[in-house]
């Protein structure tokens, strides 16, 4: 579990984080939502240690992250495995070293096991065959999985991602959506995800926080936004005609 | 003034971040070869070329500028010689590889920055300075001294060159110039030299490279800077060095 409390952040005077408090509970998908610039970025690189709260705690399973020692918080960021927006794969390495590397900078396992662990996480993410090609020669949601693989390695008690969904078609959106959430039940990690795809929402939002000018709006579940009355989240979630008209049928729907 | 404290500064941190214990000397060891041959053994043949055709061309210079009947005919060679060892192939072959290996640090690590590699590594738990930066420091400092020394052969067969098919001397006037009066420091002092320019232009490439913010125009420019600051800060110090070893 991981509990945020009062956190602040400012850059150059201009407050990007105001006050926000949340928690995130093990083995489920926790999404944080909100419009570009809203500050959904900045927390998360705030809770993954990537930049330091001006205020505030983080903590992981009751450990403070924002005032523990070097030695503390690299023992945590070990536990913790991160899905980039841009999939921020190596460039100058295969597939297969890519999801190798956290291994062989952290394990003490024999080449052999190494590799087979590594295997092992590739096939876990339906990319078998694919382990000697390099990033640029994949496509994006090949990379994106690549990433996931990487990402669980280790086995991380903790899985953040940042847009996940970024640039991919609706299509491959949903494999990714599933794959995270899959792998969130399968080793009952923190999941906490950073998005603004509405199917994502929809789909795999078993706590969903909103976002805006730095503020906590709205928080509850994927089901509760259809008859939540926060104008801020219903004017951000149903923007468009076609979620307008998706809401009436649901509220329809829950009536009948 | 007080921006370029600040980035000094900020220069010192790194180089601090950087010269700590590699978390694993497997990784360390595999970096390490990998940026020997992608900074060192690639360079060979641009060092080569280069130094062939300075050699050379130094010989002809001479030859045709100082020609008098007062001066010894294995001047040519002597002062070939003293430039290739004193200045060429020290000073000026390391401004050109801090063209070439400094953009290339600069814009690689520039790179993985903006497409976050660099981040991936930090939320990893690794020590990304030590990890991406140490190796290549280390390697220049390896692979730079036997540039020179390829660099010094180079010019002193494109010298003889010019004797052998341009018939611009005598090669036995060339190669007594050449060995008249051989002094053996001026070799370590290239070499001691080459030790300050190839920690100059790994750490100070990689510095721009690692701090860039934005996107690709603004890689671009850590490139370029890199290579200026590079440039500057190589013609100071052999300014420096040249006192103290001379």
């Amino acid at each position: 579990m991981i509990e945020i409390r009062n956190i602040e952040k400012q850059f150059e005077g201009k407050t990007i984080l105001s006050n926000i408090n949340a928690t995130f509970a093990n083995g489920m998908t926790n999404l944080i939502i909100g419009q570009s610039g809203s500050g959904k970025t900045v927390l998360m690189k705030c809770i993954v240690g990537l930049l330091v709260p001006d205020h505030g705690e983080i903590l992981y399973d009751g450990r403070n992250f924002v005032h523990m020692g070097k030695k503390e918080k690299k023992q945590i960021q070990k536990e913790v495995g991160m899905i980039f927006q841009s999939a921020a794969l190596f460039d100058s390495m295969s597939v297969l070293e890519n999801v190798m590397f956290p291994l062989d900078m952290f394990s003490n396992d024999t080449q052999h096991k190494r590799i087979d662990r590594a295997m092992f996480c590739l096939d876990r993410v339906n990319l078998k065959g694919a382990e000697n090609k390099f990033p640029g020669e994949i496509s994006g949601g090949m990379q994106k999985r690549v990433a996931i693989a990487r990402a669980i390695a280790l086995n991380p008690r903790y899985l953040f991602c940042d847009e996940p969904n970024s640039g991919l078609d609706p299509k491959t959106s949903l494999v990714i959506d599933n794959l995270i959430h899959g792998i969130t039940k399968e080793y009952s990690m923190t999941t906490i995800i950073n998005t603004h795809d509405m199917n994502s929402v929809m789909g795999i939002g078993e706590k969903v926080i909103f976002i805006q000018e730095g503020k906590k709006e709205w928080e509850g579940t994927k089901d509760c936004i259809f008859t939540s009355q926060n104008k801020k989240l219903s004017d951000f979630i149903f923007a468009s005609d076609l979620l307008q008209k998706v809401k009436k049928m649901e509220i329809n729907n829950m009536k009948d | 003034m007080i921006k370029a404290i600040k980035t000094f500064g900020k220069y010192l941190m790194l180089m601090g971040k950087t010269f700590t214990i590699p978390e694993r000397m497997r990784m360390f060891f595999k970096q390490y070869l990998k940026e020997m041959e992608q900074l060192g053994v690639n360079s060979i043949g641009i060092v080569l070329l280069i130094s062939f055709f300075i050699g050379a061309v130094i010989t002809i210079q001479i030859k045709t500028n100082i020609e008098s009947a007062w001066m010894p005919r294995w001047t040519v060679g002597y002062v070939t010689r003293e430039i290739m060892l004193l200045e060429f192939s020290s000073s000026i072959m390391c401004l050109i590889l801090a063209g070439k290996v400094g953009s290339n640090i600069a814009s690689e690590l520039g790179t993985m920055r903006v497409t976050q590699q660099i981040d991936a590594l930090e939320i990893m738990g690794v020590n990304s300075a030590n990890y991406l930066i140490l190796p290549k420091i280390m390697a220049m400092l390896t692979m730079i001294p036997i540039l020179v020394i390829f660099s010094i052969f180079s010019g002193i067969i494109g010298a003889f060159c010019t004797c052998w098919f341009g018939g611009i001397l005598n090669a036995v006037d060339l190669e007594y110039g050449i060995q008249y009066e051989f002094k053996e420091w001026f070799v370590w002092s290239g070499i001691i030299k080459s030790f300050f320019f190839a920690f100059i232009i790994s750490s100070v490439s990689s510095f721009f490279g690692y701090t860039v913010e934005g996107g690709s125009i603004e890689v671009g420019k850590a490139s370029t800077d890199a290579v200026v600051c590079c440039s500057v800060l190589i013609l100071f110090s052999d300014l420096i060095l040249s006192k103290i070893l001379a």
